[in-house]
């Protein structure tokens, strides 16, 4: 019952009325026979604080390391399974927290809080904001878990919700953004240059990560998400696309546009100082 | 239909730029690179750049209080059904 390859790429995924996800590891099998089935709302017996504390701190320490920092895209993709199987929910766990199990919610807050957390952070570049904006998203996923069937992996379906949530707390900031649409249609000042830029304006040397959050700030909304969950969080352009409701060469090609509005940022940041 | 790799403008070839990058295919080996260093050195400022993303931008921790704000918000709405 234990599959540690990638669940996320499992052909099994496109079963309907499936809410099962392919187990990431055995790790969260202990809190499968508990006692919830799905259909029933049962109210487990643990509900204090303390357990269920306690079940989200022991499924963070059995979640695997993200071992991202330094791997190479495809050695981590290899490693890890992709960027969902780090996060894959056990499909009972799953079922036992679509039935109400708070138990089990927690656990699948556990094991997908970081992914959420960073992906809201660097959307908004604010820790308090952030923090607000992973509550909504699992809030809103408490309330519309019953709902997942299945269709897509779980932690698309998951991460698209928290997209959702951020994009209209944008919104409400009053940015100019009002949809997932219009986020994937920067307006064309918002593109990228069309000077593909000559060997001696390259980069050189390595990236500040202050230069980097300052670029990756500015891109348009659109773009920033792509970049975010491509080259940051490791998502496939196949999930990507299922999580943005986009074709697999939107997602492409909005986030060659993306690295080519960063070079552009970060060549006109480094000019000043660097460049005679 | 597919360009032939040794006759792609830069075009062709940028538009193939994202899947390259992070494939873990040795695109520097690519047959337009032989002959085009513009091409040549954008490829290596994007590689740069997307590594740096994942190098720079570790995923990180929310503070324990989201999850308790989650759990009495729950606790909450547990109490209004009831």
């Amino acid at each position: 019952m234990t599959n540690t390859t990638s669940p996320e790429r499992t052909p099994s995924r496109s079963r309907p009325n499936a809410v099962k996800e392919t187990l990431r590891a055995d790790s969260a099998s202990e809190y499968t026979n508990q006692g919830t089935k799905q259909g029933t709302k049962q109210v487990p017996k643990q509900t204090t604080k303390q357990a269920t504390n306690h079940a989200a701190k022991q499924a963070a320490d059995e979640a695997p390391t993200e071992t991202r920092k330094q791997a190479p895209n495809e050695t981590r993709k290899q490693a890890s399974g992709g960027a969902g199987a780090a996060t894959a929910v056990d499909s009972d766990v799953l079922a036992r927290a679509q039935a109400g199990d708070h138990q089990a919610f927690a656990l699948v807050y556990a094991l997908h809080k970081r992914r959420i957390y960073s992906l809201c952070l660097r959307m908004v570049g604010n820790v308090a904001e952030a923090e607000d904006l992973t509550q909504e998203a699992f809030l809103q996923l408490h309330r519309k878990i019953a709902t997942f069937r299945g269709d897509s992996a779980f932690s698309t379906w998951l991460h698209r919700l928290a997209i959702n949530v951020v994009l209209m707390q944008l919104r409400k900031k009053g940015l100019s953004l009002i949809s997932l649409d219009e986020a994937m249609e920067p307006t064309p000042d918002e593109g990228p240059s069309r000077s593909f830029g000559a060997p001696d304006l390259t980069l050189t040397g390595a990236i500040d990560r202050l230069a980097l959050e300052r670029a990756v700030a500015d891109l348009p909304t659109g773009y920033r998400l792509i970049f975010i969950l491509h080259d940051v969080e490791g998502f496939e352009h196949n999930e990507i696309a299922a999580m943005l409701d986009c074709s697999i060469g939107n997602s492409k090609s909005q986030l060659h546009k993306a690295r080519l509005k960063l070079r552009d940022a970060l060549r006109t940041q480094k000019s000043p100082e660097e460049q005679p | 239909m597919t360009a032939d790799p040794g006759n792609m403008s830069c075009e062709e070839f940028q538009a193939q730029m994202s899947e390259l990058i992070g494939s873990g295919q040795d695109a520097s080996a690519h047959p337009h690179l032989q002959s085009c260093e513009r091409c040549r050195a954008l490829l290596a400022d994007l590689q740069t750049i997307a590594d740096a993303a994942r190098e720079l931008f570790p995923s990180v921790e929310p503070p324990d209080e989201v999850w308790a704000n989650i759990e009495s918000a729950l606790k909450r709405d547990d109490e209004v059904e009831k």
